[in-house]
């Protein structure tokens, strides 16, 4: 075995300088991490599946008879919501995981690289949005197991995951934000608890918004996740609205429209 | 790019960095030539890894203006990134993943292909004693294996100029001794290291020049031996074998030394101030030519404490290791 000088000398005369990485190519391969991060650190899918599958069986057996009529009936009623919400709570982790990575200076080591700065963020939305798939998957299968059947078909469940995959890739933006500006980790979780709950529950996932008081009702009607849910279920259900559809997409876009120069921004000028 | 910016590595102007009303950075300048490695010393919180952000382009400086091999850090960033390395104080690599996936992961970001990326990846894990942690998660290393890992991963590609931040901070001796290694090693293969300790052993052992940092300003400069002489001397401490013996030993000392001793209120010890540590081995030879027993004997070099008062007039508040070099007899 040769000394540890003489081989740091020999391992450092073999470094070619490649080509700098482009642009796809780093961002490719910060979405490379993002799924090693799922595959060492599982847990972070288990637990926001866990919840929704939850979710899903109680609300089914616990209120669909009184909501709906039967367990059945409410489920083929609210399983398009239940997926919805699971995923937007996804984004979350990607405040959690930015903000993770400024505590352990990983942030640091990787904005000295000479890598096209976005890719780390872009990256990790790709990852990100994989993530999002497989939640999906998750649901929909408790939900099939259990007795939901899509009048929308495959192809209708399909538009509706893509749809969902694509608004949650826009709000994410937002969630950088948060994880860049948010001193710990733990009150990333706080803020964004404060944030999903309301959102995802005060909106049609759950309930038939015709059922709530007018003020409540009056926000449910603006909030964006209702929106979502409603251009979903009517993929998910084979009568879709294009206007819905069209909203969430334009919503979508107005999204990165908004955050995305404001999170480039923070992270370029980060301290 | 004029000749004169070429031949230095760094050059800062006046740096200066507020965070709220803390002035960490408080007007720092430094030229620092190429090749060799540049020690920046203080305790914590002096403003040393400001400086360092700043320099490697991660912060942008609020007065003042730097150039990092010729290139003006905040207008010319890239050109810069694309040149030096950054080690920073706190494993900086991403614990979840294994050493070889973060490795992997460091090349293809600086523009390996996948399969020339692994390659490069186990060379690099090879060669800093890790080929066997490979595929371990980087959280289940030890702090030596950690900083390796660290520095392997900013050695991908091989720098220009190196920023390492307190590399030996918390490590233990033997780990501490291999960063070293690993420091000469890049010194020799054509890096230029700027380096921050809050250890004076250290900045001594590794630095071809030191500037001494308190408060977000450079109280200091020089090589170390202009640093130490500006401290002024050590001590040397002695217990004898018999402490009756003690009166005649501190009268030979304080003839050969030209020094007041001092008596301890062990009656075994004592301590004289040297100005050449060179003739404390004669002194101590003398007391053995009369038939003095000394048992234990240490030649004490300013301490960074020591340092830090001389320059200062205040001590320095985060405990420093002590630096005595101890020689049993």
């Amino acid at each position: 075995m040769t000394q540890l000088d003489a081989r740091v000398t020999a391992v450092l005369g073999g470094a070619e300088r490649p080509a700098p990485a482009s642009p796809v190519a780093s961002s490719v391969a910060f979405g490379w991490r993002a799924m090693l991060k799922i595959k060492h650190v599982p847990e972070q899918l288990f637990d926001v599946t866990m919840f929704p599958v939850m979710f899903t069986l109680m609300f089914t057996y616990v209120f669909g008879g009184a909501i709906a009529g039967s367990p059945g009936e409410y489920l083929q009623y609210a399983l398009p919501g239940i997926l919805v919400q699971t995923v937007v709570f996804i984004t979350m982790y990607t405040a959690l995981t930015v903000n993770t990575d400024i505590e352990k200076g990983v942030f640091d080591r990787i904005r000295a690289l000479p890598v096209w700065r976005p890719s780390m963020l872009v990256g990790a939305l790709l990852g990100d949005s994989a993530r999002y798939a497989m939640a999906s998957t998750v649901v929909l299968t408790v939900g099939l197991l259990i007795g939901y059947r899509a009048p929308g078909g495959v192809l209708g469940v399909l538009a509706a995951v893509v749809l969902l995959v694509v608004f949650c890739f826009s709000l994410t933006w937002l969630w950088l934000i948060v994880g860049l500006k948010v001193r710990t980790p733990n009150a990333v979780m706080g803020t964004s608890m404060m944030v999903l709950f309301p959102l995802t529950f005060v909106s049609s996932v759950f309930a038939p918004p015709e059922t709530m008081p007018g003020w409540l009702r009056a926000f449910v009607e603006v909030n964006p996740v209702t929106l979502l849910v409603e251009a979903a279920r009517g993929l998910m259900n084979g009568n879709p609205d294009v206007g819905d559809v069209l909203g969430v997409l334009g919503l979508s876009v107005l999204l990165i429209a908004v955050f995305a120069p404001i999170a480039m921004r923070i992270f370029n000028r980060k301290n | 790019m004029t000749k004169e910016t070429a031949e230095l590595a760094i050059e800062a102007h006046g740096l200066v960095k507020s965070f709220g009303d803390n002035r960490a950075v408080d007007g720092v300048d430094l030229a620092i030539r190429a090749g060799g490695v540049y020690g920046v010393l203080g305790p914590n919180g002096a403003g040393k890894t400001t400086v360092i952000r700043m320099l490697a382009t991660l912060l942008v400086p609020d007065g003042g203006s730097a150039r990092v091999l010729g290139h003006d850090v905040v207008r010319e960033a890239a050109e810069v990134r694309a040149r030096v390395a950054l080690t920073g104080q706190f494993a900086s690599l991403d614990e979840d993943l294994s050493g070889l996936e973060n490795l992997v992961l460091l090349a293809r970001l600086y523009g390996y292909g996948r399969r020339a990326a692994r390659v490069r990846a186990r060379e690099l894990l090879e060669a800093f004693d890790l080929a066997e942690a490979a595929d371990r998660q980087v959280k289940t290393y030890s702090g030596g294996m950690r900083r390796r890992i660290d520095i392997a991963g900013s050695l991908v590609v091989r720098p220009d100029l190196m920023f390492l931040d307190e590399p030996t901070t918390g490590l233990d001796p033997r780990s501490r001794n291999q960063v070293w290694e690993i420091v000469r090693a890049l010194v020799g293969a054509g890096t230029t290291i700027l380096l921050t300790t809050q250890y004076l052993d250290e900045a001594d052992q590794l630095a071809d020049r030191i500037a001494v940092v308190d408060h977000g300003r450079v109280i200091a400069e020089g090589t170390s031996g202009e640093l130490k002489a500006s401290v002024g001397s050590g001590a040397v401490k002695v217990r004898v074998a018999d402490p009756s013996d003690r009166e005649a030993v501190a009268h030979l000392l304080a003839e050969s030394l030209g020094a007041v001793p001092v008596l301890d209120a062990d009656p075994a010890s004592l301590s004289l101030r040297v100005d050449d540590p060179a003739q404390v081995a004669g002194a101590l030879a003398r007391v053995g030519e009369a038939g003095l027993r000394v048992s234990e004997y240490s030649l004490g070099q300013p301490s960074l404490d020591e340092v830090f008062l001389a320059l200062t007039g205040h001590p320095v508040t985060d405990a420093a290791p002590d630096e005595t070099e101890e020689v049993r007899a």
